[in-house]
């Protein structure tokens, strides 16, 4: 009975703020409607019993990918009042289409039926005796499909390396830590006794010399700052 | 579990992540020294294909037999001669980074996963796995426009593509219950209905797979991807991916999809007639010579399958020896298209052949045999090519086929035969510079495998006779 209450109830929310999610007019809204939404699946999921399912989504897409929106959303200046400007002309021939796709796919169910073996062939069963389902999941990926498991690492590998290729650039002009150089440095750095009590006066700021001034250190006065170059 | 059955695969990945390490470590230039460890790990991987034992492994989900070994064997040698060509024109050309071999390895690894695929996940997987390399290094010329507009546009229209597979994938699992080749294929055995959602999904998968072939209708990428990447890239796509695509359609359709070829066949009649005539027709108005291999690549992958789309098993063994032998003279052919450079600037129309047979004889000669070979004129190995292609097509009954590819090879032979005319007839003020050794070695090798087929061509035969063995029987 609670069961069905609590099923009800997330489900209602989630239907209600996935609808939120498209007709918020404050595209932030909707992002924070988005992360409404995935909390209800996967509360969803919990009760399904798929806690394994339930953390990832929230883990993943809670954590990394709605943040992840959220900054594309607040960083990006996209004119969403633009983006909706055609709607009203487009809805009609949006709801034709959408309409031909729904019916067809009601003809698909409709014809729907199962192989006589679809038992015999199923790929992956549920596991007999106590395996939690996150012990069968683990199961799967890295026994069973860890060629194909293996296989998706190389592709994101290769994603990642096009990406840095194709926008990577060395720019020249760039100043670079070289450790090498500060480690093996000597005779450029000088201890000087500064006056106890000075402080620090408001010219004694390290600037970077001037162009076509000489690169060396100079110390000014008494007042001296103590400094290392 | 057998997992040592996939060695080859094994390696090349590990070779990979070796060589990516160890190239981006050292602070000085490594693309020579990347270039040359991968070469060496393609021709490691190729000893152990050759070495590699039968059988299914990782759950069913791999497997290794003599046709995947015959496939496997091309798209190696196709992939390490293609970027043996690539190391002085990326010199050249200053595109010379050691991400560009690492990518064609990475992609040689997901043709080697997509033709030992015994699983509807695999093949997709394999497929990814080949097509994101091949969209970054189509733009790998970043700073020029038309390089960065091919791999925008591959990589669009490669996503379309691998959309219209998944979906069909989806649709064949839900309505069969399985992804698997081997369990596939006892649901569509003779005595089962076959359920249209089925259906619907198999010319979805077909769809998906035609793209990567670049076959009529999903073809339109082709000649603009083929012109804007550089030259040594448009020769690894006309190679080494191609024959991988074919291999799959063909695994996929005799394996799983055997019986229900009554569905398949005349998709793939269709396809095959559609992509010889436009191939032939499309390419008779081209100047730039990569836009010209890529109407004359649509056109070869609709003679092979040719061989297909007949569903008999010499057809299915005329598949295999035309793609061999279109790997190799395709080879070639872009070895002369690479090395040709005016005063060390790269050009590509045909016009700039103008004069070759006088300023280089030995590549105009070369140039000249590929161009017969294409057009498949005999005693050259392209002939041959078509010859079984045909034979097959007219043994199954399918005379219109055979007449249409002969009439399109007729066609074809005007465009090729004008390569041969402008640089032989036509003269030029500026000749072009001569190509390096290496270029001159992959053409030379290229050339007299075209020339000597005809005296020994029972070690291809026999072997794709082999493959197909394994594959129908």
């Amino acid at each position: 009975m609670i069961a069905a209450l609590a099923f009800y109830v997330f489900a209602f929310i989630l239907v209600a703020s996935a609808v939120m999610v498209v007709t918020a007019r404050n595209p932030v809204h909707s992002v924070l409607f988005l992360i409404l939404a995935f909390f209800n699946a996967s509360a969803l999921f919990l009760l399904a019993g798929a806690e394994f399912l339930a953390m990832i989504l929230v883990i993943v897409y809670v954590g990394a990918v709605a943040v992840l929106f959220l900054f594309v959303v607040m960083m990006l200046d996209i004119d969403f009042a633009r983006l909706r400007e055609g709607f009203q002309r487009y809805a009609p021939i949006g709801a034709i289409i959408g309409g031909i796709l729904f019916l067809e796919l009601l003809l698909v169910l409709a014809g729907w039926r199962f192989t006589d073996m679809a038992a015999d062939l199923r790929l992956a069963p549920v596991p007999n005796g106590p395996v939690s389902n996150t012990a069968a999941l683990g199961r799967l990926l890295y026994t069973d499909y860890v060629f194909l498991f293996q296989a998706s690492g190389l592709i994101l590998l290769v994603a990642m390396i096009g990406a840095i290729v194709l926008t990577h650039r060395e720019r020249v002009g760039t100043r670079r830590q070289v450790i090498a150089d500060q480690v093996s440095r000597s005779g450029s750095v000088v201890l000087t006794q500064v006056a106890i009590g000075a402080g620090i006066s408001p010219d004694s700021i390290l600037r970077p010399p001037p162009k076509d001034a000489p690169k060396a250190v100079e110390h000014h006065d008494a007042h001296g700052h103590g400094g290392h170059h | 579990m057998n997992w040592t059955l996939a060695l080859p695969e094994i390696l090349l990945a590990v070779s990979g992540l070796v060589i990516l390490l160890s190239c981006v470590i050292p602070k000085q230039d490594t693309a020579y020294a990347g270039s040359m460890a991968v070469i060496g790990a393609l021709l490691g991987a190729a000893v152990l294909v050759m070495m590699q034992d039968e059988g299914t492994a990782f759950s069913g989900q791999y497997i290794a037999d003599p046709f995947g070994r015959f496939m496997k064997l091309l798209c190696l040698a196709g992939a390490a001669a293609t970027l043996l060509l690539a190391i002085d024109f990326n010199e050249r050309e200053k595109l010379a980074r050691f991400e560009f071999p690492l990518l064609a390895l990475f992609a040689t690894t997901g043709m080697m996963v997509m033709i030992s695929a015994n699983d509807l996940m695999a093949v997709y997987i394999g497929l990814e796995l080949l097509s994101l390399p091949l969209y970054v290094i189509a733009a790998f010329n970043r700073d020029n426009g038309r390089s960065a507009e091919a791999g925008l546009k591959y990589f669009v229209l490669g996503a379309l593509a691998s959309g219209l597979l998944l979906y069909g994938t989806s649709l064949v699992y839900g309505f069969a219950g399985s992804t698997n080749f081997d369990k596939l294929a006892l649901a569509f055995a003779p005595g089962q209905p076959v359920s249209a959602g089925v259906v619907v999904g198999l010319v979805f998968v077909i769809a998906g797979l035609a793209f990567k072939a670049s076959a009529v209708p999903f073809h339109m990428w082709t000649p603009d991807v083929y012109e804007g990447a550089p030259t040594p890239v448009t020769a690894f796509f006309a190679a080494a991916p191609k024959v991988a695509a074919i291999a799959l359609i063909v695994r996929v359709l005799t394996g799983p999809f055997a019986d229900l070829s009554d569905q398949w066949q005349q998709v793939l009649l269709l396809v095959s007639a559609a992509s010889m005539l436009l191939g032939s027709f499309a390419a008779i108005g081209q100047r730039n010579i990569k836009r010209l291999m890529a109407y004359s690549s649509i056109g070869h992958v609709g003679y092979a399958l040719m061989g297909l789309a007949v569903d008999t098993d010499v057809g299915v063994r005329g598949v295999l020896v035309y793609m061999a032998i279109y790997l190799i003279m395709n080879v070639g052919t872009f070895a002369v298209l690479v090395s040709m450079r005016r005063q060390g600037k790269a050009v590509e129309l045909i016009d700039d052949l103008a004069g070759l047979g006088k300023t280089h004889p030995g590549t105009a000669m070369w140039m000249a045999i590929f161009m017969f070979s294409m057009a498949g004129v005999p005693p050259l190995a392209g002939f041959f090519g078509k010859l079984y292609v045909f034979l097959a097509a007219m043994q199954a009954g399918y005379l219109w086929l055979a007449l249409i590819g002969v009439g399109t090879s007729v066609i074809g032979g005007y465009y090729y035969l004008r390569v041969i005319k402008v640089m032989y007839f036509d003269s030029t003020e500026e000749p072009l510079d001569a190509p390096t050794p290496g270029v001159g070695l992959v053409m030379a090798g290229s050339g007299l495998f075209n020339v000597l087929f005809i005296l020994w061509p029972a070690p291809l035969i026999g072997a794709a006779q082999l493959a197909v063995a394994a594959l129908v029987g």
